[in-house]
């Protein structure tokens, strides 16, 4: 049971990763990322391949995942940060579905759809079963630090910049504000926070396939989000535990009902999922923890930001 | 040298059996202004439905109705429930929810049917030969309906009031409303025909493989370059890139092998948008 808790946990700790690197695009600048399942898959492959194939140290490995997932960040938006939201959702889940196939055709590299086992993960061998309990603190480390981070991003210049250009890019614009280098920026980082999640995700189970980055993970994280409170980095950890206790309690529930088969269950799961989703996005659009926009500093203060 | 002359041939059929869902998730984006993601979760409602009504007893034209009517319902059940109310919001917060929706069908249709493929039933016919061409009658009877449901469209379109009042309402809905356009009533025609027509399209696909829930997310990439490609919000464009994108995929099979084929969307989607991104015909409404 402990096992167990500490096991949800860990994976809730690695979709709140993922939250707050949707948080700070979608909340930040008002993009979304419809791919957030292929740029977490970029990063777990890229540390899985790092550490088996070429037998780096973890930390190279994490290093490595969060420089791809940027980098592929940095591709996707360059080619269409020029114009509209609606097209970058388009070419964010086209993005995915890409690197699943790459990811379950590349045999060579990835190892098709067989996926990569025995990722290793740090003490594994000496730890034994009491890994779970090693890799829950890691995890939620590196989770206080992306927090941190985004946090002072929310409060500093930079923050303020970005939302506005969410409220009105051409007045941003007109501010003199880099608008697109800056929205690059802000994809280029969330992308690099999925990656990393990537990485601590494969480490901590030590197998990855194609078929474990369904875009469906993509719906989690957006559940996450919307129902913490979009433009509340606080909102969408909080909004990772409850999606982890959705989903839990969901199978613990689907188990229950009789005369369905397997598939059954995983339909009604993933239509539970969906159908939360909508009703978040339709009944409360602001969350539980509603963004808190910060006072504007007084003009003998600021002013040059 | 015939090899690609086939890859050619089968890229037209498969590109006229695209353009119908591709015209409309276009014509939904010129009015209602949102990138619809529920036309994966439609179309693989429409396919089934249709499929329901074939196994019934229904004729290839009847059991096309059928799927055009539950697809087009289910849609603009949708649309008002769930998509349009956030429309307001603005786009994004809609298209978010539409993927959503979509996810609701396509796992419904599971609940209902499971995961297994299934095909219809139709009398086997010998391929037809044109030099070392081969085409099966199956494949042009489907070819010549997408065409005709083509025509349809783009006559009602031309001549019909309510086809008159899209086009106003997609060009300019303030104007539209003024000279007494009910923007109300196009959005809701708007709803029904685009999504009745991507359940078609999902089942003129099915008729020519297989259909299993996933139908309509495999043919999602491919709806959405076609429309990009034309210029997203212009019917004539979505049908030019209909064609293109069918005839790129198959020829895609012959250089990279058909495991990539379904990436063809997506590059050809990166390509336009970097060249020229308000597609071939512009955005300019039909």
């Amino acid at each position: 049971m402990a096992n167990y808790l500490l096991f949800i946990a860990t994976i809730g700790g690695i979709y709140g990763l993922l939250a707050l690197g949707l948080n700070l695009i979608w909340g930040g600048t008002g993009m979304v990322n419809l791919g957030l399942a292929g740029f977490f898959a970029v990063g777990a492959y890229a540390s899985a391949l790092a550490t088996t194939t070429a037998h780096l140290p973890i930390p190279v490995g994490w290093m490595l995942a969060l420089i791809a997932g940027g980098g592929a960040g940095l591709v996707v938006v360059f080619s269409t940060t020029r114009l509209r939201e609606d097209y970058l959702a388009i070419v964010t889940l086209g993005f995915a579905e890409v690197v699943r196939l790459a990811a379950s055709n590349e045999i060579w590299l990835t190892r098709g759809t067989d996926g990569i086992s025995g990722i290793p993960g740090p003490w594994k061998a000496t730890l034994g079963p009491d890994f779970n309990a090693v890799y829950l603190p890691i995890v939620l480390a590196v989770l206080a630090v992306v927090f941190v981070l985004v946090r002072r991003i929310d409060r500093s210049p930079y923050g303020r910049a970005l939302r506005a250009i969410r409220e009105d890019a051409q007045v941003a614009q007109v501010a003199g504000k880099p608008v697109l280098r800056f929205k690059a920026q802000a994809f280029a980082l969330s992308a690099a926070i999925a990656g990393l999640a990537g990485a601590l995700y494969g480490h901590f189970t030590s197998y990855i396939a194609p078929d474990l980055f369904l875009p469906l993970i993509t719906i989690y994280i957006f559940l996450s989000v919307a129902a913490g409170g979009i433009g509340n980095p606080t909102g969408s950890l909080v909004g990772a535990y409850l999606l982890m206790t959705l989903l839990e309690s969901a199978r613990f529930l689907v188990e229950f009902i009789p005369y369905v088969t397997a598939v059954q269950r995983a339909a009604l799961k993933e239509l539970l999922i969906a159908l939360a989703l909508i009703l978040v996005l339709r009944l409360m659009p602001r969350g539980l923890l509603p963004e808190r926009i910060p006072r504007a500093p007084s003009p003998q203060t600021g002013g040059k930001s | 040298m015939d090899l690609v002359l086939q890859a050619v041939v089968n890229g037209l059929v498969s590109g006229a059996l695209l353009a119908v869902p591709a015209i409309g998730f276009t014509a939904m984006f010129a009015v209602l202004r949102f990138p619809n993601f529920s036309v994966s979760g439609v179309a693989t409602l429409g396919a089934f439905a249709g499929y329901m009504a074939y196994a019934a007893g229904l004729q290839i034209v009847g059991s096309l109705s059928v799927a055009f009517v539950v697809a087009g319902t289910v849609g603009l059940f949708l649309d008002r429930v769930a998509h349009l109310p956030l429309v307001k919001q603005g786009a994004l917060p809609a298209a978010i929810a539409s993927i959503a929706s979509g996810l609701v069908l396509e796992n419904v249709v599971r609940l209902g049917f499971g995961n297994d493929m299934r095909g219809f039933d139709r009398p086997i016919a010998r391929d037809v030969r044109f030099g070392d061409i081969r085409i099966n009658p199956q494949q042009t009877e489907t070819m010549g309906v997408a065409l005709a449901i083509m025509l349809l469209v783009f006559a009602a379109l031309a001549f019909t009031r309510v086809g008159k009042a899209m086009r106003a309402s997609a060009d300019n809905p303030e104007l539209a409303a003024l000279k007494g356009i009910r923007p109300e009533r196009v959005a809701m025609m708007a709803s029904f025909v685009g999504m009745g027509l991507v359940g078609v399209g999902g089942m003129l696909l099915g008729l020519d493989s297989s259909i299993d829930p996933l139908t309509g997310a495999r043919i999602l990439l491919s709806i959405f370059a076609a429309a990009v490609l034309g210029g997203l919000g212009s019917a004539p464009g979505a049908v030019l890139g209909a064609f293109l994108i069918g005839v790129a995929e198959e020829l895609s099979v012959l250089v990279v092998g058909s495991p990539y084929r379904s990436a063809v969307g997506f590059f050809a989607i990166l390509i336009v948008l970097s060249l020229r991104p308000r597609g071939l015909l512009g955005e300019r409404a039909f």
